[in-house]
């Protein structure tokens, strides 16, 4: 039954977060806003039920397999990708590289200067 | 007459559900084993390996993406409330994310700016056809809100869709060796960094390489990437004239 239980609460925020997606027009996937429902709810609980924790870290644990089958679908626009793929090459590589050490320098030197202080 | 029930058997198991969620499962299973096998490098992607391992097998046997995808969304599905659970890691680590408040705000601020300031101006230098700069705009962004950003500015959804997966293979090679580079050890920022940069895949890789506290920051990188991100794309990508 927990199993049951919590998939049922995934599925009901996840429900509500399409229907807010629907009703206000924004891009935001549903599923993003199911879980801002979702951490509203546990807020107002005060804890995480047993059966939930059971299905979403049972979730999360295979997380990336979930990406496997969207990947496949690469294989559609291999032309496209034929055409430009030295610029979306270098562009991922170089543009990811940049992204992930400009955040990591600020935050890392946002977090130590209050470690610092406090 | 032995061939031709051979055949007919062949014809109804490609065009039924059960061989491609099974072929994606075993591609799965197998693609872990590889990446053990080679020492669990982040070079060669278990999703990547899959990914590949299941395209040569679609083309080997002649089935098409739509006849595969058939059975394949039912994995796909769980990305929904795989999504949603996100809250719980989130949930646990509240207090130290209210801690954080500020320097999360900055970085993922200054995170978002670089991502796509550097993707647009990249692509654009090199070349690339103004869809395909379109295309690999969201890049840094969870796949679902990728694909509705790449819609509204004009890009391909689906093809986006992979970039995302690419951009998220790439970010888990190089995390490792960016933060050594510029000497961040904290497994707080690692998360939060992976979470913004390489979206799910960086956040699965913090939850198995560095723990629960930094998976739950990439995480709350990734859902605040995507819905900051869907709002300030239209603007950014306006400035570049696109």
């Amino acid at each position: 039954m927990p199993l049951i239980v919590g998939m049922s609460m995934l599925l009901a925020c996840q429900f509500v977060g399409e229907l807010l997606a629907r009703a206000l027009t924004v891009p935001i996937p549903g599923p993003v806003i199911g879980m801002v429902i979702l951490l509203c709810a546990l807020g107002v609980r005060g804890k995480v039920p047993s059966s939930l924790r059971t299905t979403g870290e049972g979730l999360l644990r295979y997380l990336t397999l979930l990406f496997v089958p969207a990947g496949v679908g690469l294989m559609v626009h291999a032309r496209l990708i034929q055409n430009d793929l030295f610029a979306i090459v270098v562009t991922l590589v170089v543009s990811t590289a940049v992204t992930l050490a400009v955040t990591a320098w600020v935050m890392n030197r946002m977090v130590q200067r209050r470690g610092g202080r406090s | 007459m032995k061939s031709g029930s051979l055949d007919e058997l062949w014809v109804y198991l490609s065009g039924n559900p059960l061989l491609s969620l099974l072929v994606t499962l075993l591609a799965f299973a197998l693609a872990v084993r590889i990446n053990k096998w080679l020492g669990g490098t982040p070079l060669f992607h278990t999703v990547t390996l899959s990914i590949v391992l299941l395209i040569a097998f679609l083309l080997l046997t002649g089935i098409d993406y739509p006849t595969y995808f058939e059975g394949a969304q039912f994995i796909h599905f769980l990305l929904g409330p795989a999504t949603v659970a996100l809250a719980i890691p989130l949930y646990d680590h509240r207090e130290r994310v209210r801690q954080l408040l500020v320097p999360i705000t900055v970085a993922c601020l200054a995170g978002i700016v670089t991502a796509v300031a550097s993707t647009l101006g990249l692509a654009m230098v090199l070349g690339a056809s103004p869809e395909t700069v379109l295309t690999l705009a969201p890049r840094s962004v969870t796949s679902p809100i990728a694909m509705g950003i790449a819609e509204m500015i004009g890009g391909i959804p689906s093809l986006a869709a992979g970039l995302v997966l690419i951009t998220g293979s790439i970010g888990c090679a190089l995390g490792p060796i960016v933060f050594r580079l510029i000497g961040v050890a904290d497994p707080v920022v690692q998360g939060f960094t992976m979470g913004l940069a390489a979206h799910g895949f960086g956040t699965a890789q913090s939850f198995a390489k560095l723990g629960a506290m930094a998976g739950a920051f990439s995480g709350l990188a990734m859902g605040l990437t995507g819905l900051v991100t869907a709002f300030l794309l239209p603007l950014i990508v306006a400035l570049f004239g696109l």
